[in-house]
């Protein structure tokens, strides 16, 4: 070291006899709190996979009856909701995917050019006020969002593309593109960050733009981690009801264009379980394990995500 | 003939003089070695010279550093003058990417698509960094698929693929084992004769075998410079004849 050290007195090894006695009683003690402690992370952690075990047996049990009446095929690929005779989803399953697709193709651009803002170009003070911005995004209840779509961006669309009611797949997407944002930038930040700081010093050393830098280093590197913030961001989407009851129109037909109306999944849960009854409240189960099976492919796309990262 | 001056520099980060009226020239073609305790600056001075400090936030400096008689911090084209003056880091750093990308790398930043070039200026990249011989047969393998010593090289012939006029060495050998950093001063022997190289150092046996002048610091400051020679045998400081006999540091 570049200092010199004085000592100004002789080192010992020897502690007194207080510390001694204090230490000896100590090793020969049994740490109940320690057994205490283990027994109570392993119950925490076993009430949220029960948790788990108990939705997916109730929906399986309640939706069965519907699955067994319609049949799987009849039942995805069917294209008539007229309960209590016909249970067919696929308009549902159609609507869901293509608002939460849209929502990706419109909001996933903005969200990735704003984490490299934030990661990468932007000064630490306007970062500062930029980042908790978009986290508060994360925070306003999806009612909110519902009532801020109903008022400002279907009349939009109403306006946009001439058309009698706003009410349509297009007013979904956009709300749910603005929902996600924050879930895909804060992970897609984190991401970026993540990257070796020597693969930055390395290329901007070679004489390559920041911008180079930005485009052929760091995105690439961090490409596993902003895959995962995307599929959440999907699932976000896919699970999101409140918002998309207030904007889509949830008409259970098959929507033709994307200024549709049209019903989601998880809306078609939401608008009838507090009437249904037999076998239409059972449907309503059969459309929820549809969902879990959707969620559960993009939970199973996260989890080969992370172990490519961890590679 | 200097290829450096570096005139009355002082660098602060944040309030610490990290850096004190330093006066240093660095001749072209040669070999000078940074020498020093941890945190005296070295490092410190080697990234002022492609200007890698601007990358810190509150960094301010003072004094000039020029090269080939211009202020290289009234420059405005930061990227041409590290494509001037390249860098090798302590830890080698080559990109998750192929071999031949990672050579590539540095043309395909300043927008040369030509394959015939690139294949070109990536077999004498290689060549000049002697890795040729290991990894002609595997160019599209990854790079982490290298030992420490290969990929050492392989930001080496990086470097060099974009003509460079010096090489800045930051430890570059102090990640590697000692039959990989024998290489790699081999090499230097070679890349001395076509290039300015200034090389930091913990190792003053390294410092004696491959430099030609050496400059020692000191908290910041610079206590004295000169031949290598000069320095290790008649140091005329109190300070370097403690450090390069080795009683502290």
């Amino acid at each position: 070291m570049s200092d010199v050290v004085t000592v100004n007195h002789a080192p010992t090894a020897k502690q007194s006899g207080q510390v001694v006695k204090a230490l000896e009683a100590s090793a020969n003690r049994v740490d109940w709190a320690n057994h205490l402690f283990k027994y109570l992370f392993m119950l925490s952690a076993f009430i949220g996979v029960f948790s788990v075990g108990l939705i997916g047996y109730f929906l399986i049990k309640e939706g069965m009856p519907a699955l067994s009446y319609a049949g799987v095929t009849n039942f995805v690929f069917g294209m008539e909701w007229v309960p209590p005779v016909l249970f067919g989803i696929a308009p549902m399953i159609v609507a869901s995917l293509i608002s939460a697709l849209g929502a990706v193709v419109i909001g996933v651009p903005v969200a990735l050019l704003t984490a490299i803002f934030l990661a990468e170009v932007a000064p630490k003070r306007v970062a500062d006020v930029v980042r908790p911005a978009v986290e508060l995004l994360a925070g306003i209840p999806s009612v909110v969002y519902g009532f801020f779509g109903l008022v400002i961006i279907v009349p939009m669309v109403e306006k946009v593309f001439n058309i009698p009611a706003g009410n349509t797949l297009m007013a979904a997407i956009i709300v749910l593109a603005v929902m996600i944002l924050p879930t895909v930038i804060a992970i897609s930040e984190t991401a970026l960050r993540a990257v070796p700081r020597s693969y930055k010093e390395g290329s901007l050393a070679l004489g390559a733009s920041p911008m180079f830098t930005i485009f052929k280093v760091l995105l690439p590197a961090a490409r596993s981690g902003i895959l995962a913030g995307v599929v959440l961001g999907i699932a976000r989407a896919i699970g999101e009801t409140m918002a998309i009851i207030m904007v889509m129109g949830n008409s259970p037909a098959m929507p033709r264009h994307l200024l549709d109306s049209a019903r989601s999944l998880t809306a078609n849960i939401a608008m009838e379980m507090a009437y249904a009854t037999g076998l239409h409240s059972s449907a309503l189960y059969t459309t929820g394990i549809v969902l879990l099976v959707f969620v559960m492919v993009l939970n199973a796309t996260l989890l080969y995500l992370n172990r490519e990262k961890a590679r | 003939m200097n290829k450096f001056d570096v005139k009355d520099l002082n660098l602060y980060y944040g309030e610490n003089h990290a850096l004190k009226g330093i006066n240093l020239p660095i001749p072209e073609r040669k070999v000078t070695a940074l020498i020093g305790p941890s945190g005296c600056g070295k490092s410190t001075l080697l990234r002022t010279l492609n200007r890698m400090n601007d990358l810190i936030e509150n960094v301010k400096i003072t004094g000039n550093v020029s090269l080939d008689g211009n202020d290289i911090y009234q420059e405005r084209n930061v990227g041409g003058l590290r494509m001037k003056v390249g860098m090798v880091f302590q830890k080698p750093n080559p990109f998750p990417m192929s071999i031949y990308e990672n050579v590539a790398y540095g043309l395909r930043a300043q927008g040369i698509r030509d394959k015939k070039v690139i294949d070109e200026a990536v077999e004498n990249a290689l060549r000049g960094a002697a890795l040729w011989d290991e990894v002609s047969d595997r160019l599209d393998g990854h790079a982490f698929g290298l030992s420490g010593g290969q990929q050492q090289r392989l930001c080496i012939a990086r470097a060099i693929a974009i003509q460079p006029e010096v090489i800045l060495m930051d430890e570059p050998t102090s990640a590697l084992d000692p039959i990989a950093t024998h290489k790699i001063e081999e090499l230097m022997e070679e890349l001395r004769k076509d290039y300015t190289i200034v090389i930091v150092t913990h190792s003053m046996n390294q410092a004696k075998r491959i430099s030609d002048k050496t400059a020692v610091f000191w908290m910041g400051e610079l206590v004295e410079h000169g031949e290598t020679a000069q320095i290790f045998n008649s140091p005329q400081d109190e300070r370097t004849k403690g450090y390069v006999n080795g009683d502290f540091g």
